[in-house]
């Protein structure tokens, strides 16, 4: 058998292995809200955190 | 003074100010909240945003109904027993703190594993043991820190929502078969009879062969079912002519490369999918936060409380009230059912059903109507009807609200594809009768090439990306639209219809005018403070509009219920209320008035006005060349005076309008050819804004509840209105420019195909041409339209 359909299997397989991991993330719901995670990445730390601050004026 | 700012919610702390921990707390609940976050170290909160807080609400016996296991059986999505997730819409939610405290809810309460916040839904899902905490906890906790769910009759429907990710799976599979397919035909488009190429180049085939399958028959499916659809209503919709190509495309493809006839059009063919998809993927805008489906569920309560004699106070289940049922409603409940008050001095709210903010005083013996809502202290009912068939609630059985609008309307992209089909389907016809005769082995070729290049990629996509993104630009100036036809429907009405209260009334502020002998200085004083005692909202509205005066002590304040008050301070004494108890024969039943007496003697009395939003006059004028404008009103006459002043002579003044009334009117004129925009805001208007072409809710503030509608306007953007329509009409005209953009290729491409020149490479590269030029053209043309939008502010 030609080398070409043993490369040509391998990358069909790549790409559907990333297709798969798309449909799955599609599936966990990961496409259903594209705003939480952006904020939620920046917390973490936060708890141990003592809170030094001031007032300021009402933002939001 | 004045402006120490709450450090917990932000608002003004006035002369309560409660100073804990060096910061300021407008009321102890604020306070409160904040002793709970940094006893639990939470005060980061504070952090990421100043004030972020909301007051947490008075809430007594609120949620008893959660200990009930049927209802918590349907308001969790997972229920084992032990582990219970559930998933909380809070209106509340509009910041990074919110986002962070809710997600930390395990600090506060232990029986919490985790909580995850979805800002854009603005709801948050708990997951909790059962054993250490419950529901009630769960809920009892979020309302005591300001984030107090809201838990409609809406939710009791039960189980998890189905949400429907079809075209994104669509759009997924399409993009991975083009682009494999693209790679796939590559070494074929610049074929130079290779060793190795000539080789594979049939395995190759099949692989795009096996690659296209999907995107036939799954993401390419309902191109085929719409079009047969079509076909069965006699309409040739803008999906048959690309159901054709999409299936003349695989047929000849795939028996090209059976009979080893050339290498097919499978790039072509995966690309026209995956390219038409994506404007239907684009044109998908939605607001999660907002709803433009709801009926009286999402207002009214899953369970209220019912007396009885046997089992004392016990939480029913609103559809289980029965006539003749005891209720007890609480302070800032809402009365589900149609009723009589037994019991207690009820302030009904109505503004959710006709967006009159002033409540409404009634005494035992009086008839409540569902949808109010109770705003002073408990008060007890008995049940007249159930949920279904109150007074409002049966507005809901009208068959407009089973119809889909959408349905019943011809889009431009319709009306153009029909004379379309037929102008492809004869010149189809034609070249191939020609070339039976000039070259036999040819027509085939012909004739399925005419179908492939003229299928509609171009025409399909110009709709979806200028509504799309016209859609998305009237978002950001507050006005949201449900969906894209709406906006198509929108620049074809020809009579616009208005509500009155709350539409073109703003909310909160009335007007009063004095009519009388003048008041001297020490009866103004006199007056003021005495209004100041009463909690009667046109004390209260009155008490606004005055101007402010020095506090006096008054020796005497008794306020008579249903009739006025009395008042005296040193010698003079003050009679405030109602034209007979003051001592006026005058009687006036259309306004709304106010009478004072001083000493006895008559003065005068204040007459409220509505007071009507701002440009209004301006923006009435600015439609009236254009369109028939009507008000439907559901009050009296009283405004009939003012309104004709303020408004363009031929605007139609209708009055005491019924719910139905408004939805029959709207209706006889639909038949008489008119193209009806309906603006409203309560849930009276529901039924008009159902039947009119376009309904749009006016809002002050669009998280809060808004009737089912085409579209949702915040308030302040209503003297905008003609500039929007105008809009509507601008995106109308760039897309028969984009038509003519795309005739203009398909003529090219009919050229290649009538003459029989049709290769593979030829058709790869014109359809994305077209398309993307269309993209780009609509993209520019509506984000122009867009900046002359904004600029018009």
């Amino acid at each position: 058998m030609s080398v070409i359909y043993i490369l040509l299997s391998i990358s069909i397989i790549v790409a559907i292995i990333f297709f798969v991991a798309f449909i799955y993330a599609v599936r966990r719901g990961q496409f259903d809200d594209s705003y939480t995670p952006s904020v939620r990445m920046l917390f973490e730390d936060e708890l141990v955190k003592e809170k030094p601050e001031t007032k300021t004026n009402k933002t939001n | 003074m004045g402006n120490v700012l709450c450090f917990h919610c932000g608002d003004d702390c006035n002369s309560s100010e409660i100073k804990f921990d060096e910061k300021s707390f407008c009321c102890n609940g604020c306070k409160t909240v904040y002793e709970i976050f940094s006893e639990n170290d939470l005060t980061c909160y504070y952090d990421l945003q100043s004030s972020p807080g909301a007051v947490p609400k008075e809430i007594e016996g609120k949620y008893d109904f959660l200990e009930k296991e049927n209802i918590i059986e349907k308001l969790t999505e997972f229920n084992d027993g032990k582990t219970q997730i559930a998933t909380l819409y809070i209106p509340h939610i509009h910041c990074s703190s919110c986002i962070w405290i809710l997600e930390n809810l395990n600090k506060l309460n232990p029986g919490i594993s985790s909580s995850q916040v979805n800002f854009g839904k603005k709801n948050v899902r708990v997951t909790y043991n059962s054993e250490t905490t419950s529901l009630k906890e769960v809920v009892l906790l979020l309302s005591g820190i300001g984030y107090e769910p809201y838990i409609s009759l809406e939710d009791f429907k039960g189980g998890k929502e189905h949400i429907n990710r079809s075209l994104i799976y669509k759009v997924g599979i399409a993009g991975f078969a083009f682009g494999n397919v693209m790679f796939l035909s590559f070494p074929e488009y610049f074929e130079v009879g290779e060793f190795w190429l000539e080789q594979y180049k049939h395995f190759f085939r099949w692989v795009m062969f096996a690659f296209s399958l999907p995107v036939v028959f799954y993401s390419g499916r309902h191109y085929f079912t719409s079009a047969y659809k079509g076909l069965r209503a006699n309409v040739l919709n803008i999906d048959v002519p690309i159901a054709l190509g999409i299936a003349v495309l695989f047929i000849r493809s795939t028996v090209e490369i059976i009979f080893d006839l050339g290498s097919g059009f499978f790039d072509s063919l995966t690309g026209l999918v995956f390219f038409l998809l994506l404007g239907k993927f684009f044109q998908q805008k939605t607001y999660a936060s907002l709803s433009f489906e709801r009926d009286y569920k999402s207002y009214f309560p899953i369970a209220v409380t019912k007396i009885s004699a046997e089992e004392g106070e016990t939480p029913i289940q609103v559809y289980d009230i029965k006539k003749g049922d005891r209720l007890l409603i609480r302070n800032e409940e809402l009365i589900p059912v149609d009723g009589i008050l037994i019991n207690g001095r009820a302030k009904i709210d109505y503004s959710f059903v006709t967006g009159e903010s002033e409540t409404v005083t009634k005494e035992s013996g009086d008839k409540l109507f569902a949808g109010g809502k109770q705003t002073s202290g408990v008060i007890e009912m008995e049940a007249l009807k159930s949920v279904e068939q109150s007074y409002l609630t049966q507005l809901w059985s009208n068959d407009v609200f089973s119809k889909n609008k959408e349905d019943s309307f011809t889009t431009l992209t319709n009306q153009i594809s029909k004379r379309f089909t037929i102008a492809v389907l004869t010149i189809a016809i034609v070249a191939t009768t020609y070339w039976l005769f000039a070259d036999p082995s040819k027509a085939m070729n012909v004739f399925t090439a005419v179908l492939i290049i003229a299928c509609p990629c171009a025409i399909a996509l110009s709709a979806p990306f200028t509504l799309g993104n016209m859609l998305r630009i009237f978002g950001r100036l507050k006005f949201y639209v449900k969906n894209a036809s709406v906006v198509e429907q929108l620049a074809a009405i020809n009579t616009i219809i208005f509500d009155k209260t709350g539409t073109i009334t703003s909310n909160a502020k009335s007007t009063a005018t004095y009519e009388g002998e003048e008041l001297t200085t020490s009866e103004k004083v006199l007056l003021k403070n005495t209004l100041r005692g009463s909690n009667h909202p046109l004390s209260r509205s009155l008490y606004e509009i005055l101007d402010a005066n020095n506090i006096i002590t008054l020796n005497h304040f008794e306020e008579h219920v249903g009739k006025g008050i009395e008042a005296s301070h040193e010698n003079n004494k003050i009679k405030i209320g109602s034209a007979s108890f003051v001592g006026s024969n005058e009687s006036s039943v259309l306004n709304t008035t106010v009478h004072i007496s001083t000493n006895n003697n008559y003065k005068g009395k204040y007459t409220f006005y509505n007071s009507y939003r701002k440009g209004l006059s301006n923006l009435f004028n600015r439609l009236k060349k254009q369109y028939d404008l009507v008000i439907l009103s559901g009050d009296n006459e009283g405004e009939l005076e003012n309104l004709k002043k303020l408004l363009p002579s031929k605007t139609k003044l209708i009055f005491n309008q019924k719910p139905d009334d408004k939805l029959e009117y709207i209706k006889y004129h639909q038949t008489e050819g008119a193209k009806v925009l309906m603006v409203g805001d309560g849930l009276n208007d529901a039924g008009a804004l159902a039947q009119s072409n376009v309904g749009i809710a006016i809002s002050e503030n669009v998280n809060v509840f808004s009737p089912a509608c085409d579209a949702i306007l915040d308030a302040s953007k209503l003297t905008q209105l003609n500039n929007y329509i105008k809009a509507a009409k601008g995106a109308i005209k760039i897309i028969k420019w984009s038509f003519a953009l795309s005739f203009f290729y398909n003529v090219i491409g009919l050229y290649f195909a009538v003459t029989g020149q049709l290769a593979p490479v030829i058709a790869a590269i014109l359809m994305p041409l077209s398309s993307i030029s269309i993209v780009v053209f609509t993209t520019v043309a509506t984000n122009l339209l867009g900046r002359k939008l904004n600029t018009l502010k």
